[in-house]
């Protein structure tokens, strides 16, 4: 083991003389008067190691000795991880004893005693690779896989795997031999370092498949593909949280991973008191019981947010090789970002637009890229569809963070300061924001066959009624109500209708919150079919009363439950409306 | 902050600059405490030999043989229940020319409270005042500031707030308070008989502005004495915290470090949040409510200081001159405590949120109205009676000298909805009105 000693501290980082090899990114345990502090070493030049700490510094003096440990930050996978709230570096926080976050407090990520049921999957004398599937346990209701640690290199034969039975993770549940004949043990646990992708799959195709949100703005206008990336920047009081919590909520994944990267404790701890109470709509169980929570707050230390948000994608993709559909969201990758300027500031690095460093796009672009849909060595498949915030400065799309992003995520979601002071929300701007999925030949063909035929260039019409209406708007207020034919208000107010029926969704209200995509298609088709229609008003102030009493009804409609009697009651009203246009 | 026997004493600077100084010492820790010249300083790095302090009074006149002691530990302030009534500097040290404070010695700037262990926030503070009770309701374990204008009357709002919160303690930060608004803050604590449950921490203009760096870490750390260790309901007032940032970002100049936008420290974000993450809902019934104060260039909120501030705080209260009352206002519109639903309806009568969003939404249908108005367009019947119903709700319950319970706050907006309009108008909910409205 190669060990050191500190001979320079600026804040959180600290430069150690080191005796022996040493490797980027190796982790390394700095002795603190028995208090070990973990940190990382992110530059070596010569003989000294600058290392980022993960800890406050406070109390360090020159001449602490350091300890390299060989190898790079690491998730620990196993059963046990989902309902679990760990911080960056996967410590678990329930395990914790004080109230306070003591500094060198390790905890572990899994529980040691807990016993697992076991089921064999391969069985003596399979050919195996790494990733292949050795058995399940049952976690929660999930099937989890047991899988040849990633870290194996070549095929091996199975020589032996344990019966169905109950286990401890630390158990061995296969012998597998290698090619020169070596046995191997194999547990329900594994490392593997976070900052390394995961393989362990035969390709990656193309997202071809919608995943449905339940969110109309998104699903309907802009939708995101199973396995693809997207991300919401905007302004502060936004509903950037609220919008991200409906998609945990409501989206259709099987795991849910929230990495919370410096953001507001009290958001976290709304987590920690809601999710256990929330029903998951698709299987009726707890939500909590398929979601994992990797929380660094803003006050916690800065180098460990870095590491919060590759802990949160290690697991996904653990989960990921099972076979599992996973969703992954990062509130927010700004304070990631400014993690990494804090850093290479104290580096002496040439600085970036902004102070940021120089790679920070190709940061963020490896970063996204380790999103996906795969195909498995067994022929299934798996996902981890990502949607990140960003928190632009002062709310200007034209900084680093945003621009980086925009360049590695296929979906955007612009939040609106406007829409937001309107309290139209979500305020995702329908003009700003788009998703490239929808020009994805396989994504047409998929919303062809599972929603109708041609349904793309219906959103498109639907994105021309918008723009059409915001022009008018325009025109409105530059030259008055009286100044502009009634066409116009006509027209404004047919968008109105669209902002008012599809775009805006109360995320408060239990009916309204999710809508199916066969609720969508039914109003989209409604709001549509009244679009198409041309009306002939006197005035512009009947024009409005008009579409107000539509957009009301419409409303009902929303708040009403699909295809009830209340829900019928309001579509015939419509309809009695729409005789007399 | 007394020196020790056998203490390491230097006394060659090798480097001066207008806010640290650097020397060759041996075996210095971070972020210890030092008197250079008799001033108080703080490590901030530390390479091989040279050891680069932070001294807070500044260095002017201090020559290159001045005397350096290190104190072997970090900034601490001493707690029991004997800082409540009293007035201390940026260093802990009392400026009422009462006794030093005998008690534990406690590291200010000290860890986080796992999240894990802290509570949802869910207590009421009422403050009298409508357009924080009824619009932004404020919750124990919430941080919010004042967004405010230099000449807006900030500090007499904070400490009117203060005054009428129901809490146990109440600690002062006041960072480049002027001489004036410290006697202010004193004579108002005095008059309300309120000394005894009130701790000041106070840093003047006429002090050196790097002082102001130790005043948040003082204050709250004399919160959490109380908050943690006597399960007590602490609100802490910070003002003003746009001053605090400028040292930070004077301290980070003279080191030579990259600044990020509007010449900010890169850190800023994290230093901001370190302060205001400590308040905190505790499981044992103790709470820390951060109520600060950012002063703006113009009510510019995209300045780096506001901007990072606003995404750390549970919301922003704004103070705005309103035209038509001639009364400072809580403006409706741009102000936002993310923290309110946890209460109204639930702490508060069951028609809170509803009459809010009613009472505001046509408050901005009379903003619309006045718009029309000076773009010479005509108005309707409708336009007229939203104008006549701001002007009554900005001067009834916006303005920041009201002084009502919440239950006579929903009264008289529902007094104002009945005076002003028909009930369809006001788009509230059937069950609502048949229970509360009142016609004219």
């Amino acid at each position: 083991m190669t060990t050191g000693k500190v001979t320079g501290i600026i804040a959180n980082l600290v430069t150690v003389e080191v005796y022996g090899p040493v490797a980027q990114n190796e982790i390394c345990l700095i002795d603190l008067q028995g208090v070990k502090l973990m940190a990382e070493v992110i530059k070596v030049n010569g003989n000294k190691a600058s290392v980022q700490v993960y800890e406050s510094t406070r109390g360090l003096t020159i001449g602490c000795p350091v300890e390299f440990q060989g190898y790079m930050l690491e998730a620990t996978l196993g059963p046990g991880l989902l309902s679990s709230n760990y911080d960056g570096l996967q410590n678990n926080l329930a395990t914790m004893e004080d109230v306070f976050l003591k500094r060198g407090e390790y905890t572990k990520p899994l529980d040691e005693n807990k016993i697992w049921d076991f089921t064999p999957i391969a069985k003596a004398g399979d050919q195996v690779v790494a990733a292949d599937w050795l058995g399940e346990v049952k976690e929660g209701w999930l099937p989890h896989k047991i899988m040849v640690p990633f870290s194996f290199e070549g095929t091996y034969t199975v020589k032996k795997v344990a019966e169905a039975g109950r286990y401890k993770i630390n158990d061995t549940i296969a012998v597998l031999t290698n090619a020169d004949g070596e046995d191997v043990n194999v547990t329900m646990v594994q490392k593997w370092p976070v900052k390394v992708a995961i393989g362990g799959y035969v390709e990656k195709p193309r997202p071809f498949k919608v995943m449905e949100t339940g969110v109309r703005t998104i699903d309907t206008l802009n939708p995101i593909a199973e396995g693809g990336t997207g991300f919401i920047p905007g302004p502060f009081g936004c509903g950037k949280t609220v919008l991200q919590h409906a998609l945990a909520e409501q989206a259709d994944a099987e795991i849910i991973i929230m990495a919370a990267c410096g953001e507001r404790a009290n958001e976290v701890v709304e987590i920690f008191t809601e999710f256990p109470e929330l029903k998951d709509k698709h299987t009726g169980r707890s939500l909590m019981e398929r979601t994992i929570i990797i929380c660094n707050t803003s006050n916690m230390p800065v180098a460990a947010r870095e590491a919060s948000v590759y802990t949160a994608m290690t697991l996904g993709e653990y989960y990921r090789a099972m076979g599992m559909k996973v969703l992954l969201l990062a509130d927010s990758t700004s304070r990631w970002a400014q993690a990494l300027r804090e850093m290479s500031n104290r580096l002496e690095e040439l600085p970036g637009q902004d102070g940021f460093p120089v790679d920070l796009s190709a940061i963020i672009s490896s970063f996204y890229a380790r999103a996906g849909y795969v195909k498995l060595n067994n022929g299934q498949s798996g996902s981890i569809t990502f949607i990140g915030t960003v928190s632009p400065a002062g709310g200007n799309l034209k900084e680093p963070v945003t621009e980086s992003t925009k360049k590695a995520a296929r979906c955007f979601y612009g939040l609106s300061q406007n829409r937001a002071d309107k309290k139209r929300y979500p305020a995702v701007d329908p003009v700003d924001s788009y998703s490239k999925y929808l020009e994805y030949p396989e994504i047409i063909d998929y919303l062809d066959d599972k929603i109708e035929k041609g349904w793309v260039d219906k959103v498109t019409k639907t994105k021309y009624i918008i723009r059409k209406g915001k022009d008018a708007y325009e025109q409105i207020n530059i030259l008055g109500d009286d100044g502009v034919p009634v066409s116009y208000h006509e027209q404004y107010w047919k968008s109105e209708l669209v902002d008012f029926v599809i775009l805006q969704q109360d995320a408060f209200d239990e009916i309204d919150s999710s809508t199916p995509l066969e609720r969508q298609k039914f109003m989209l088709d409604l709001i549509i079919e009244i679009c198409d229609r041309s009306f002939k008003f006197d005035n512009f102030e009947e024009c409005t009363t008009y579409f107000k009493g539509l957009i009301n009804i419409c409303r009902q409609m929303n708040y009403s439950e699909y295809k009830s009697e209340q829900f019928e009651k309001y579509f015939g009203q419509l309809k009695e409306e729409l005789k007399h246009e | 902050m007394s020196e020790k026997a056998f203490q390491r004493i230097y006394t060659k600077l090798t480097a001066i600059t207008k806010a640290t100084v650097t020397l060759e010492a041996q075996g210095v820790m971070n972020d210890e405490l030092a008197i250079v010249a008799g001033r108080l300083a703080q490590v901030v790095k530390i390479k091989d030999k040279a050891v680069t302090l932070q001294v807070f009074g500044g260095t002017e006149d201090i020559p290159t043989n001045a005397e350096v002691t290190f104190f072997g530990e970090p900034p601490s302030l001493n707690v029991s229940d004997d800082l409540a009534g009293r007035f201390f500097n940026a260093y802990g040290e009392p400026i009422d020319g009462g006794p030093a404070v005998e008690g534990e010695k406690r590291q200010i700037g000290g860890p986080s409270v796992n999240p894990y262990k802290r509570r949802m926030p869910s207590e009421l503070i009422p403050t009298g005042i409508a357009g924080i009770d009824l619009n932004n309701t404020l919750v124990t374990g919430q941080k919010i500031p004042f967004f405010a204008d230099p000449d807006q009357p900030y500090n007499k709002v904070m400490s009117m707030v203060a005054l009428r919160a129901d809490v146990d303690k109440i600690i002062l930060g006041g960072m480049g308070l002027s001489n004036d608004d410290y006697l202010f803050f004193k004579h108002e604590f005095e008059s309300a008989g309120a000394l005894h449950k009130i701790i000041s921490f106070v840093n003047t203009t006429d002090q050196p502005p790097v002082e102001r760096l130790l005043i948040p870490d003082m204050a709250l750390t004399a919160a959490e004495y109380f908050a943690v260790d006597k399960n007590e309901k602490v609100l802490v007032l910070l003002t003003d915290m746009t001053l605090y940032a400028d040292a930070l970002s004077i301290v980070s100049n003279r080191m030579d470090q990259i600044p990020s936008k509007d010449s900010m420290p890169g850190s800023l974000y994290s230093d901001l949040a370190k302060i205001y993450e400590k308040a905190v809902q505790l499981p044992s019934g103790g709470s820390i409510t951060i109520i600060a104060v950012t002063t703006l260039n113009d009510g510019d909120i995209t300045h780096a200081i506001p901007d990072n501030t606003g995404y750390i705080t549970e919301g922003q209260l704004f103070l705005r001159a309103d035209a038509d009352s001639g009364k400072v206002i809580v403006d409706p519109f741009r102000s936002l405590s993310r923290l309110k639903q946890h209460v109204q309806n639930k702490k508060t009568r069951e028609d809170h949120s509803a009459v809010m969003n009613a009472s505001v939404r046509l408050y901005a249908d009379a903003s619309n109205a006045k718009t029309k108005l000076e773009n010479g367009f005509d108005l309707s019947d409708y336009d007229l009676r939203c104008l006549d119903y701001a002007k009554e709700y900005a001067t009834r319950l916006l303005a920041i000298d009201v002084n009502i319970p919440i239950t006579e706050m929903l009264d008289t907006a529902w007094e104002l909805f009945g005076k002003y309009f028909t009930k369809a108008e006001t788009g509230l909910k059937e069950k609502l009105i048949e229970k509360y409205w009142k016609e004219k």
